[in-house]
């Protein structure tokens, strides 16, 4: 997927003045911080649950390689092909083989949101192969000229209802749909045929199990289960960090994963796919493939945000997050919004190519107060601000100011002579009202806000008076 | 009990009203209270700007002044959170200065936590006609575990009636330079906490930290709202207000 996280500034304020998504975005976070909060009522130990899910993620990771090779061992021991994949250039390029190999014409897709980052729907058509995605957003997005997700469970969760049954009469060339339900209708009957009539299957990959060689799938609307056992042909990608050791571990995550992502106690469909159909087996396919995905991870892994790999994809710290309930998913400008994303992109397509992501957080950390794995993320976003810090990356005035102001706070007697000077100056500014309405160098906060004017003397030189000679403190 | 005062540089430069209205309440309740002369700045915005090495040099500088106390105590959520939570993994590789940092995060506290659970007082001198509404300030929910504290504190407050406006833990969009690198977003989420405010009809709305109510009132006098009070929750129950 392209990136354009660069403009993600630009593109915030674009959103923040598009009214139908304003709308989307309040309903969306409604629905979904209250739904979480009310399902996480019916864990007796919540806090306990989480520690055991951080365990379980922090364990896989920490011994990532043994893991992921005894995967191996046990998925090529029931009958499927597990490749890696170094890029994602060579996640298309895997596909397309394989695509090749089985005289491949339509591909069904579940959704994927590795395959977001080799754009892989691309590849694919550009190779003549039909591509057809089944998750109900993801389809919406594809007929939509493929419109970027803008949320890593709800693709489409930027559009209302009215959008879609707009676009579903202009593409679909059927009368315009009123509900809900009869768009569901309308979509399943679009896609019912091609489930029928495609020859290979692409799913995702919640996790993949190392004890059993299997991949794991959470989903809502049986999409995935007919796209992993109708065709003859299943392919699921995801990425190394998606290992877990044991169903066990599968089994408490689960407890947390439908919960913290869509209030629901379990989702609608679980999926635990093993193998293709064995002999004497009537459900299943003929072939299965792994294609477990790097393209940056273990990069992570060495790094010190590295605890951004416990993701488990729920989506908490999205709907949480107060800048992504304002603003959206589009404004982040690649694959993964919110403050996971704020991580993973500059880790995935470079820091320099995503500067503003780990900035643009208020660090006010609800988003690792509801995230199911404890993954630290105002601690990691300040990592990478660090990071950009040191490497020159943000721009120079910025620094400069930080340094300026920094010199002065290590120097007591100094400082306290510029404050007086600098108090009295914007003391100096105010209106009538006691509000700064434009403020120097500060049009970032005076565009939209007044600055209420100091009091004009510092508490340190009024409290210094006090103790002298015994001035009323003000 | 000597309690060393961290006035915060906001408080310093912005308001120290608020500051004075600390120091009474610490001392009404029993507190021998020490402010450090040369006190200045947490590091905290070189801390979140990622200038590691200015704030290392800015958290000696607090440690050397304080650790001759028994206590910390500042009038702000963020800055002794910054203190209590995040000077321990600064030093994580040092040692000897490790455990000096430790032993001062251990007695470091908000101000309406030290007053309720530690001075345990029992009356405030403040009196407010009105109703107030509480905004729960980032750091001191969700660092300082402050949520109680400041309500059953307000409570005692002679004629103050509490409110509880629609999202009370949700960021107002300050963070800090956050506020100046992405005005635009700080704004919205000021604007969506002003409505808050405005909906709860309450006459002032009280909180712990001074960035926050510079962003709030900042944003409801540019609203149009001249009536809607802004008040440092110190202020409050020092009736100061």
């Amino acid at each position: 997927m392209q990136v354009a996280s660069m403009h993600f500034k630009e593109r915030a304020h674009v959103k923040l003045h598009d009214a139908r998504l304003q709308h989307n975005l309040v309903r969306m976070k409604d629905k979904f911080v209250g739904k979480r909060r009310e399902s996480l009522t019916e864990l007796d130990d919540f806090e306990g649950t989480r520690e055991a899910a951080r365990a379980i993620r922090q364990r896989a990771l920490d011994d990532l390689d043994v893991w992921l090779e005894l995967f191996e061992r046990n998925a090529t021991e029931r009958g499927a092909r597990v490749l890696f994949a170094q890029t994602p250039a060579e996640i298309n390029k895997l596909v397309l083989d394989i695509a090749a190999r089985h005289g491949v014409r339509k591909i069904i897709k579940s959704k994927s949101m590795v395959s977001e980052e080799s754009a892989l729907d691309h590849a694919v058509e550009g190779a003549g192969i039909a591509v057809v995605e089944t998750d109900l957003g993801e389809y919406i997005l594809q007929i939509n000229d493929y419109e970027p997700p803008s949320h890593i469970i709800g693709p489409a969760l930027h559009k209302s209802m009215e959008e879609v049954a707009e676009l579903f009469h202009q593409k679909h060339g059927t009368v315009k749909k009123v509900d809900i339900e009869e768009l569901c209708l309308e979509a399943r009957g679009v896609l019912r045929e091609h489930y029928l009539t495609a020859d290979m299957g692409i799913s995702g990959g919640n996790f993949f199990v190392a004890e059993t060689g299997s991949v794991v799938l959470v989903t809502n609307e049986g999409n995935a289960t007919l796209t992993t056992t109708l065709p003859k042909v299943h392919i699921a990608i995801s990425g190394i960090e998606k290992i877990v050791p044991t169903l066990e571990d599968v089994a408490t995550l689960m407890r947390l994963l439908p919960r913290s992502a869509t209030g629901q106690s379990i989702s609608n469909y679980v999926d635990i796919l093993t193998g293709p159909k064995g002999p004497g087996e009537f459900h299943g396919v003929e072939h299965m493939y792994f294609i477990v995905v790097d393209s940056g991870r273990t990069e992570v892994l060495a790094s010190d945000v590295k605890e951004a790999l416990r993701c488990i994809r729920c989506g908490a710290c999205m709907n949480h997050c107060p800048v992504y309930q304002n603003i959206g998913g589009h404004s982040y400008g690649w694959v993964y919004p919110g403050p996971i994303g704020s991580i993973l992109t500059p880790m995935y397509v470079g820091l320099e190519n995503a500067l503003d992501l780990p900035q643009a957080s208020t660090l006010c950390n609800q988003c690792g107060v509801v995230c199911p794995v404890k993954i630290p993320l105002p601690d990691l976003l300040r990592k990478l601000r660090e990071k950009e810090f040191s490497e020159d990356l943000r721009p120079w005035h910025e620094r400069t100011a930080v340094r300026l102001w920094a010199w002065f706070a290590r120097r007591p007697g100094l400082y306290g002579f510029a404050s007086r000077i600098g108090v009295r100056l914007l003391r100096s500014l105010a209106g009538p009202d006691g509000m700064i309405h434009k403020l120097p160098l500060g049009a970032g906060w005076t565009s939209g806000r007044d600055m209420p004017a100091p009091a004009g003397r510092t508490f340190r030189e009024l409290y210094a008076r006090h103790k002298t000679q015994g001035d009323p403190p003000k | 009990m000597r309690v060393g005062f961290f006035v915060t540089c906001l408080v310093d430069l912005m308001r120290p009203s608020i500051g004075f209205a600390a120091l009474k309440l610490l001392e009404a309740g029993g507190a021998d209270v020490y402010v450090p002369p040369g006190q200045t700045c947490c590091g905290q915005p070189a801390y979140n700007s990622g200038d590691r090495a200015d704030t290392l040099a800015l958290a000696r500088k607090v440690v050397g002044e304080f650790e001759g106390c028994d206590y910390l105590v500042s009038p702000s959520g963020s800055c002794s959170g910054m203190i209590k939570t995040h000077y321990p993994e600064l030093f994580a590789d040092d040692p000897p200065m490790l455990a000096r940092v430790q032993a001062l995060a251990t007695h470091t506290f908000e101000l309406t936590d030290f007053l309720a659970n530690v001075l345990k007082v029992e009356r405030v001198p403040g009196q407010f006609a009105g109703t107030i509404t509480y905004h729960d300030a980032c750091a001191g929910l969700r660092e300082m575990g402050v949520k109680q504290q400041p309500r059953a504190l307000l409570a005692k407050v002679q004629g103050a009636q509490l409110l509880e406006m629609a999202e009370c833990e949700t960021c107002c969009g300050f963070g800090g330079t956050f506020s100046i690198k992405f005005g635009e977003i700080s704004s919205r989420l000021a604007d969506n906490k002003c409505q808050h405010v405005e909906n709860s009809g309450a006459d002032a709305v009280v909180l712990g930290d001074l960035g926050c109510m510079l962003n709030i009132e900042g944003r409801l006098r540019r609203r149009g709202n001249t009536k809607t009070k802004v008040l440092h929750v110190a202020e409050v129950l020092a009736g100061e207000g």
